[in-house]
């Protein structure tokens, strides 16, 4: 029920901010759009914790907040590389634990890690992570630990 | 005080559009100065996570309004997911048909007919 409420809240919202109308004409518009997508998505039978994850926004929030962070030392690393001489790089590739379990929080740690610059998810496969990284020296498998312990929260626990 | 204020978010609004561009050329530089196709993926998502953020954050102090900075945070939102989905679709393909990632060994050592 929580899905479906949330993507209720999220469908009315995203069409809200994207229309910013306000006559009578168009709470009908919108109630019918919404109508169809939710008609839509129920008849998919996609309705599940990973295709509406909007009830955990504050975790994925805080997740993203966190990232951006990252990303942004991660993308002052690269910028430094680029102007280094290309010797200088020791690009090299490693496999990591994936801690997550469900559909939504690999996703979550595969995709920040390929988002992050100087890392690339090459491939997901029982659990495991192989990464190619452009700065391969003092990497370890222990590397990402963090990244997966953050993602288990945002994407995993309650619910 | 207001027009002030203004004046200020606009002026930050350009200077993080320019940085943004200047982020976005440094990547390009790096897609071109990397040797081989891993290295250059990483390069590549430099243009997409600081570069586009940087102009979309400077879009957001120069247009103003709640509608328009709603939307440039959902293209953001965009570009963070497809961006990376993109790269991995990329890198996935390139290591499952073998193609090899250049080791530490295969670069040549930095001298002075290193430029270009």
């Amino acid at each position: 029920m929580k899905y479906f409420i949330g993507l209720v809240v999220a469908l009315t919202a995203g069409w809200f901010v994207l229309s910013g109308q306000t006559k009578p004409l168009f709470y009908v518009l919108a109630g019918m759009s919404v109508l169809a997508a939710l008609w839509a998505t129920a008849r998919l039978e996609i309705i599940d914790r990973d295709s509406s994850p909007y009830h955990r926004g504050i975790l994925l929030f805080s997740f993203m907040g966190w990232l951006f962070i990252e990303m942004i030392k991660a993308n002052i690393a690269v910028i430094r590389a680029i102007f280094r001489p290309v010797g200088a790089l020791s690009p090299g590739v490693t496999v990591t634990r994936c801690q997550a379990r469900s559909d939504l929080g690999r996703t979550l740690l595969a995709n920040s890690i390929t988002l992050t610059p100087g890392t690339v998810t090459l491939d997901i496969a029982d659990g495991k992570l192989m990464i190619h990284a452009l700065q391969g020296d003092g990497l370890t498998s222990d590397s990402f630990t963090e990244f997966s312990r953050r993602s288990v929260v945002a994407g995993d626990e309650r619910g | 005080m207001l027009e002030q204020a203004a004046s200020i978010a606009a002026f930050v609004g350009q200077g993080l559009v320019l940085a943004g561009a200047i982020v976005t050329i440094i990547g390009s530089v790096g897609v071109l100065r990397f040797p081989d196709f891993y290295t250059r993926i990483h390069a590549a998502s430099v243009t997409d996570t600081l570069g586009a953020g940087l102009i979309i954050v400077g879009l957001v102090l120069l247009g103003g309004g709640f509608f328009v900075t709603v939307k440039l945070l959902i293209i953001w939102g965009l570009i963070l997911i497809t961006g990376p989905t993109a790269s991995h679709a990329l890198a996935n393909a390139a290591f499952t048909s073998h193609v090899k990632p250049l080791g530490r060994g295969d670069l040549r050592q930095p001298s002075a007919s290193d430029e270009g």
